[in-house]
């Protein structure tokens, strides 16, 4: 049936634990091969930490899925020697038209910030990401990657957990230290552990679908509201690689999932959508149903939970796989020092602290969205229309602003953090304690380069000027001193003017590139209790 | 800046009247979208989130 991709089958191995009917104590168990489940592992092994990852499956995503890819996603997934391969398949795009009825309402150019390496965004289908991360999993034998293994049961214990694995073979047993649940917005490992999936409850369904087109439509996102071809309803149109062009037609809670799925349902409405006379191919069609919610604690015991079993949000925005892969981003430099013993349990629970608080932005957001592109009752969609109609007149900037198809997804900042130490020096800019790194280009050992391929995995003090140490500790923790000037050299004064850098300003930045502290001198007592609250100690 | 409650436009009579007559020609629903551009456009004109906020209030909505 697919023309363009030919879906991978990986092998099915009986792990030698199995075979022997040992109980192996692992330190990291990961439940899922999902793109975030897969980021994880790729970020355990980034950190030296051995881990196991179990799917039940034995390919990548079927269809395209999660399509749009963010600046922060790819800067996540390029510390992960990733995010290049992605830009360079992926389909950057910038300009954005949005439809109301029959007319253009509107278009806007994403304008993306210069001097980052990574684009504001791409689109490329979810299962080439995986692919990707499969066969970069295959460069680093720290991570045993297990295919048809099916996590039936979770039994906790005080200092591990007792997972009861089904594989082709039978089931078996095997314990872990930590796991880490990443099995999807179905998850059951949620409902072994009894935790509670709720929230802002909202229901839509969306049909999607990959169509093969050869016809030369600009790389440009298509919004509409209310179209001719689909009354009442939303559209979005998106390219990606390979000449598969993406249509999500929103259908509305009461449809009928298994009718709209046919070929012979699907096939009218898109060429109602394009017009007759193009010719393009069905590639693949899901119904895509989603409720907005997050899970009421991300740690349960020896259990974490990343990615969609932890939250499910519309996909208005593209937020689903985005956030996932900055939950893990989180989570796994805390995982390892707590596995190795540098740092207290209670780091770990900041993971909860951070990212709930991320994953209630990204409801907050996809929310807005859900109810500006669906209103509730009739006053609303007059609001609605009124903001369409006013946004057609040119001079109404103000309209364009209230149109809401979908906010782009954005890292939230973990501005009331308790890893965070607050500001006692003045600091213009965006870069406060909680805040994610901001790129730069920049010079090192002569060579052109970027300044977020400098930082991340452990922790670094950023000093703009000679710093008096090459680094400082706390307990068996160093932040190492990264000088501007002397290790890197600021290409065109970027990095200085992001960061409101004067002389003498020094960063402790952390293993996942967030800003934990910073002053206007380096002071070493004061850097070191900075990073003993990072490190919740 | 608090909303201004006290008198605040030149003729009464005749303002009244432009706001009746501007919808004159259109039927309830057309005059209901009309209504809700005016909001919009004067609510941008204002700006002030607490004086928007008091006038929701005022207006008898939940807020
Ligand atoms: C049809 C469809 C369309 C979508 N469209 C969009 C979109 O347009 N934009 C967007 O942002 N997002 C979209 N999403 C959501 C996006 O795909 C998810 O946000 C993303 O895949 C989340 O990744 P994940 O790794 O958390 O979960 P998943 O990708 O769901 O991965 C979970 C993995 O866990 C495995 N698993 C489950 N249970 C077990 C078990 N008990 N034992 C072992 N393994 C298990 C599964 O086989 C799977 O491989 C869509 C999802 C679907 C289903």
């Amino acid at each position: 049936m697919f023309k363009t991709y030919t879906y991978p089958k990986f092998p099915y191995v009986q792990s030698p634990e199995q075979m022997a009917g040992d109980v192996k104590r692992h330190k990291l168990v990961i439940i899922g091969a999902g793109p975030i489940g897969l980021t994880a592992a790729l970020d355990a092994a980034a950190h030296d930490l051995s881990c196991v990852v179990l799917d039940d499956n034995d390919t990548v995503s079927v269809g395209s899925r999660a399509v749009c890819y963010a600046k922060r996603s790819l800067e996540v997934l390029d510390r992960l020697n990733i995010g290049e391969r992605m830009v360079e398949k992926g389909i950057g795009w910038k300009l954005g038209k949005v439809f109301f009825k029959d007319r253009l309402s509107y278009q806007f150019d994403l304008l993306p910030e210069d001097d980052n390496k990574m684009p504001a965004m791409i689109n490329l289908q979810q299962y080439y990401l995986e692919e990707y991360m499969v066969e970069e999993i295959s460069r680093h034998p720290q991570i045993d990657l297990r295919w048809k293994h099916k996590v039936m049961a979770i039994e906790q214990k005080a200092d591990h957990a007792v997972l009861t694995v089904e594989t082709p073979d039978g089931s078996f047993k095997m314990e872990a230290d930590w796991v880490l649940a990443c099995d999807g917005a179905n998850s059951s490992v949620r409902t072994m552990v009894g935790a509670q999936f709720t929230g802002q409850f909202f229901h839509d369904r969306f049909l999607i679908a990959d169509v093969i087109m050869k016809a030369e439509y600009p790389t440009e996102r298509w919004f509409w509201f209310d179209p001719p071809f689909h009354p009442n309803q939303s559209v979005l149109l998106h390219r990606q690689p390979d000449d598969v062009w993406r249509i999500d037609f929103q259908l509305g809670w009461d449809a009928d999932a298994n009718e709209e799925k046919k070929p012979e349902r699907i096939i009218p409405r898109v060429k109602a959508m394009l017009g007759d006379e193009r010719e393009f191919e069905l590639e693949w069609a899901s119904v895509y149903q989603f409720a907005c919610r997050r899970i009421d604690n991300f740690r349960y015991g020896r259990v974490l939970f990343a990615g969609d079993a932890a939250h499910q949000v519309s996909p208005f925005g593209a937020r689903g796989a985005n956030t996932g892969v900055q939950d893990t981003d989180n989570l796994l430099w805390k995982l390892k020092l707590v596995i190795g013993g540098d740092a207290p349990v209670g780091l770990i629970d900041s993971y909860n602290e951070e990212r709930a608080f991320a994953a209630d932005d990204n409801l907050l957001n996809s929310t807005r969205a859900t109810d500006f592109i669906t209103p509730k009752s009739a006053s609303s969609r007059l609001y609605r229309d009124a903001v369409l109609q006013l946004a057609e007149d040119k001079d109404a900037e103000f309209a364009r602003k209230l149109v809401n198809s979908g906010r782009l997804s954005k890292p939230t900042p973990y501005i009331h953090s308790s890893l965070n130490t607050p500001d006692e020096d003045l600091f213009a800019g965006a870069m406060a304690p909680g805040t994610n790194c901001a790129d730069a280009p920049v010079k090192v050992s002569g060579q052109e380069a970027w300044f977020l391929n400098q930082i991340g995995g452990g922790f670094t003090l950023l000093s703009f000027g000679p710093a008096p140490a090459a680094s400082v500790s706390f307990g068996r923790i160093a932040a190492r001193v990264l000088e501007v000037g002397r290790d890197i050299e600021d290409l065109k004064g970027v990095l200085a003017e992001r960061y409101d850098a004067k002389p003498g300003t020094v960063y402790l930045l952390r293993p996942d590139q967030h800003v934990s502290a910073r002053w206007r001198t380096f002071d070493e007592a004061k850097i070191t209790r900075a990073l003993a609250r990072a490190l919740a100690a | 800046m608090s909303l201004i409650l006290n008198p605040n436009i030149d003729d009464f009579d005749d303002f009244y009247k432009e706001l009746i007559d501007s919808q004159r020609h259109m039927n309830d629903a057309d005059a209901a979208q009309m209504n809700c551009k005016l909001v919009l456009l004067l609510a941008n004109h204002v700006g002030d989130r607490a004086v928007i906020r008091e006038a929701l209030e005022r207006a008898g909505g939940a807020v």
